[in-house]
């Protein structure tokens, strides 16, 4: 017995644990195909809704006439605010606090809004039923500026006409929604007042979209003779769904089952409810039959969550050899026709005050005003933690201002404002607990391997040579170094619709030696089935490839908050982790009890429980697990499972060095990303091939959104962008190879010390190319320009600084 | 609507006969009447490639054929270019260098890349990523499916070699 025991190391690579580059599960079926999307479910008798959607802007619904289409062949039913109305669902509560309407109430508030929702046959008689529905609209005023919002006489949402109090406090102007304050601005003013120097910008985080290759849909199954629910969706949180679908409809929550199946990519754009969704149970209710709702590319774009959108104004102060001494920023959000923001309850600007970035900053004042306009409603996190894309674009670019306004290099301005190692656990000015970082070491391995003092040399050369007429394209060096603020989070802070973001795993161990794990949480893409069954396979010793992972069906999955801005690993991980360290005490005292001494008397070693200092008399978790259900233990109950509900003690923080080589063509505008370098830091590294995968794609859909990719709108408030043919999806011709690295900081807070990565590279990569775009100008005046910097633009700011002449 | 048409299509190797309108796109007479739901729709502009299939041996967008010009045709579909215990060397590879997340963008992507490699049996880098570029990720940044399609020509080129 004892001389076939493997060694160590051997029986820990088998059990494919922490930090093996683990081939992932998911996908046998997705590459033959044989993934099971919302849109490939198909039930018996099911029907196909389609909306009739607003051409205008803003309107008034004057009248709805449905006979024509009800006389069409197929046709089921057309519903209207007027048929939700007796239900109370024509108008339903948004994460924010708000309410939005279902369908077109009285009137519309932007292009594309629901106004009838028509239940057919099959999908091509439903599209021919919606173009015969006749609506008659009269047209009002538009508003698609915010500042012009705030201003304006008109009234955009008449329903709060005269509420000077919103959900988060007071309203200034009929067409505003909050005002939310963080830090000393008192404080702040008088640093800034005082200081030798201080550098002032304005920038617009454009409007743009998550975009995820498969748009959004339900099916829904009212069963009238169980009274049961089913509803299949694209759902990044199906509890919320439940939950929600519970208190819109009045069935008891224990009657609905919602079901996310396989999600074809979610980045944001699944975790608000749709009017789709509502609009699929009703249907369902009212036809007896399931009927289903998938969005096309066009109204996604259009009426489903959009990204950004933020107008910020930055005033950052300090000493003239660089040491900042405060920041003052202000935000105007626009969130369009309903505050539709998927932000924790109590944050209405989400994470905005993580804007003091990676720099010990002693002072600080953050204001954001919220404000209605004319434009989809939303305001998702795509592929962030809430609103820290666009606070990470604005320190890093007010870093790269303050460069010019010192006349100093931007990595080094970088340098002597971190803050330092030794200050972690870190407070900062607006309220923020850093749970642990090592900037000064990313930052010097970025920059030493790149040739930083080498690449500032041929750029200078560079420069030269254009002047000198020998060549007509500049070089940008693109740097960010950006601190994530992930895993929403503690109970005490963070909470949807007043359901505290904790997160759950519970594990059965079966018999012979395999598991289950069920969690809170769902996969889009990041390969939950794989990893969560690594986390496990370390904590529980058995192998990943005997542990399933279960996500996604209300019925079966303990109750989770959901999978964005990054929170799976932090929270539903540590939920695992812990659900794994209690199978594990109990499997202990099994363990001591079979080899007959006492519980602390045996120790766990990679896949067993052996005695301390007799390695040979061991029992292994397969054993375990055998005896648990086939033996009587004294004092112990039979079988091996475990449930945790884990509430984070805080968020975590992951961090990332960037750095971007791009080559710019003045005359096209076309710029060519010569080399990507990113060095994340995401803790424990639990699948370094799925971190890589990650780190590609965030960079790619930052690519997108720096360099050509937004939700335009023109004064009537028609979109301009609302298919792929104008709205910029990279395709690989125009994608670079990235390089990865990474350093290793773990949270010290976190069971296994993991971070969370998916987004990183995202809210890191977006200021890195734009960065490196205006770097490239820096040399001819260029201080800021708006993203994003399509080749039209690039070629304009060349143009306005004369390098055409 | 107008009167429906007699269909005839063999897909991955079994034929079908059905009756479609003549406005039916392949797409959906492939993911509705047929229930091959490997090809996906991602777009209603022809950009995305989810929908790729292989109709007589040249990659189609099928949303952007009718399902009446595919009449008679030999269609490949995800479905038929490996077997559970006979994968194609398209699927390892995938999977072997992660080049798909989601999945979504999958089946359109290893259809497509069937015929790359057949368009051009020994691809340069750039020539890969010309030739995917009518199929979009939204999650991978292609730098791994890139990857995975170099892996299998470079595989087949040196069997070919040693055959040789
Ligand atoms: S569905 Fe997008 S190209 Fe066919
Ligand atoms: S893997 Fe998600 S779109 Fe390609």
């Amino acid at each position: 017995m004892n001389d076939l025991t493997p060694d160590r190391e051997e029986r820990s690579a088998g059990l494919k644990g922490l930090g093996c580059s683990r081939k992932r599960v998911e996908d046998a079926r997705f590459t033959q195909g044989k993934g099971n999307y919302v849109d490939d479910v198909k039930l018996p008798g099911m029907l196909h809704g389609d909306f009739v959607r607003s051409p205008y802007a803003h309107a008034r619904v004057v009248s709805v006439n449905k006979d024509a289409a009800l006389a069409l062949d197929g046709v089921v039913a057309v519903l209207t605010a007027e048929d939700l109305a007796p239900l109370n669902l024509h108008w339903m509560p948004t994460l924010a606090g708000d309410k939005q309407m279902v369908l077109a109430d009285g009137k519309v508030l932007f292009q594309g809004q629901e106004v009838a929702f028509v239940v057919a046959r099959d999908r091509y008689v439903a599209a021919d039923a919606v173009e015969l529905v006749e609506v008659e609209y009269e047209e009002l005023p538009v508003i698609t500026d915010p500042f012009e919002s705030l201003k304006s006489d008109v009234v955009l949402r008449e329903d709060l006409a005269g509420q000077t109090e919103g959900p988060h406090g007071p309203r200034k102007h009929h067409n505003h929604i909050f005002t939310w304050e963080q830090g000393d601005e008192t404080a702040t003013n008088q640093v800034l007042d005082g200081a030798e120097v201080v550098a002032t910008e304005s920038m617009y985080y454009h409007r743009t979209h998550p975009c995820p290759l498969e748009t959004c849909g339900s099916v829904a199954s009212m069963d009238k003779v169980n009274g049961k629910l089913t509803l299949w969706g694209t759902f990044q949180a199906p509890h919320v769904v439940r939950t929600v679908a519970s208190l819109l409809s009045g069935i008891e929550e224990h009657n609905i089952r919602v079901i996310s199946p396989d999600i074809g990519g979610g980045f944001g754009n699944k975790v608000g409810v749709y009017p789709g969704y509502v609009c699929s149970i009703v249907a369902s209710i009212v036809t007896g039959q399931p009927v289903k709702w998938v969005e096309d590319r066009m109204e996604n774009l259009m009426s489903t969550a959009f990204a950004r959108d933020y107008w910020m104004t930055g005033k950052i102060a300090a000493t003239k050899e660089g040491k900042i001494t405060g920041l003052h920023c202000h935000v105007t959000a626009d969130h369009g026709g309903f505050d539709a923001c998927a932000d924790p309850t109590k944050f209405p600007a989400g994470f905005m005050n993580i804007c003091t970035g990676s720099y010990d900053i002693p002072v600080a004042y953050l204001g954001v005003d919220g404000v209605y306009t004319n434009k989809a409603p939303g305001g998702v996190s795509y592929r962030c933690s809430f609103r820290v894309t666009e606070a990470v674009y604005f320190i890093e670019r007010m870093i790269e201002v303050l460069a010019i306004e010192l006349n100093m290099d931007a990595a080094e301005l970088r340098r002597i404002n971190f803050i330092k190692k030794e200050q972690f656990p870190y407070q900062s000015a607006l309220g923020w607990e850093y749970d642990s970082g090592d900037y000064h070491t990313a930052w010097d391995k970025a920059l030493k391997t790149v040739d930083y003092e080498g690449l500032r040399k041929e750029q200078a050369d560079r420069v030269e040579a254009f002047k000198r007429g020998e060549t007509r394209k500049l070089m940008g060096v693109g740097l960010s170094f950006f601190t994530e603020i992930v895993g929403a989070g503690p109970v005490k802070n963070c909470d949807i619709l007043g359901m505290g973001m904790f997160d759950s795993c519970e594990i059965r161990i079966h018999p012979t030696g395999s598991a289950v794990a069920r969690l809170g949480t769902i996969s889009q893409g990041q390969g939950h089935a794989t990893t969560f069954a690594q986390i496990l396979a370390s904590e529980i010793g058995l192998s990943a490839d005997s542990i399933t992972i279960e996500e996604g069906d209300t019925d079966t999955a303990p109750y989770g908050l959901g999978t964005y801005g990054s929170r799976s690993t932090p929270v539903a991980g540590a939920a695992a982790a812990m659900a794994g360290r209690k199978i594990r005490a109990k499997a202990q005292m099994i363990a001591a009890y079979l080899l007959e001494v006492h519980d602390d008397d045996v120790e766990f070693d990679v896949d067993r429980f052996a005695v301390k200092g007799a390695p040979e008399r061991f029992k292994t978790m397969k054993d375990i697990a055998y005896a648990a259900y086939n033996q009587a233990i004294p004092g112990l109950e039979p079988g091996l499972e475990a449930v945790s509900y884990y509430d984070p003690p805080n968020m975590t923080y992951p961090f990332g060095a960037y750095v971007c080589v791009m080559d710019i063509d003045v005359d096209t505008g076309v710029p060519e990303i010569r080399r990507f370098y990113a060095l994340d830091d995401c803790g424990t590294r639990i699948n370094p091939m799925i971190i890589e995968g990650q780190v590609h794609g965030g960079l790619t859909e930052a690519l997108a959104v720096a360099l050509g990719q937004e939700i335009s709108y023109d004064k009537m408030g028609n979109v301009k962008t609302g298919t792929l043919m104008d709205f910029f999806l990279p395709t690989a011709w125009e994608v670079p190879n990235y390089e990865t690295d990474y350093t290793v900081t773990p949270s010290p807070h976190h069971p296994i010390g993991a971070k969370g990565v998916g987004e990183s590279p995202h809210v890191g990569g977006v200021p890195c190319f734009s960065n490196a775009v205006q770097d490239a100008f820096r040399a001819f005046g260029l201080r800021h320009t708006n993203m994003p910097h399509d080749h039209w633009r690039i070629w304009q700011t060349a143009n306005d600084l004369g390098l055409h002449e | 609507m107008s009167d429906k048409m007699h269909i005839k299509l063999n897909v991955n190797g079994e034929d079908h006969e059905f009756l479609a309108e003549p406005r039916d796109l392949l797409i959906y007479a492939l993911r509705e009447k047929l229930n091959i739901t490997g090809p996906h729709v991602g777009c209603d502009t022809s950009h995305c490639g989810a929908c790729t299939v292989t109709v007589d041996g040249k990659s189609v967008k099928s949303c952007t054929m009718f399902v009446a010009q595919a009449n008679g045709a030999e269609i490949t579909t995800i479905e038929g270019i490996g077997q559970p215990d006979a994968l194609h060397v398209l699927q390892e590879s995938f999977r072997e260098h992660h080049g798909l997340q989601c999945g979504f963008c999958t089946p359109g992507m290893i259809t497509r890349a069937t015929k790359l490699l057949e368009e051009n049996a020994n691809p340069t880098e750039e020539e890969v990523r010309f030739g995917m570029a009518g199929n979009i990720c939204r999650c991978t940044g292609y730098q791994n499916i890139v990857k995975s399609i170099l892996a299998v020509a470079s595989e087949l080129n040196s069997a070919k070699e040693a055959a040789q």
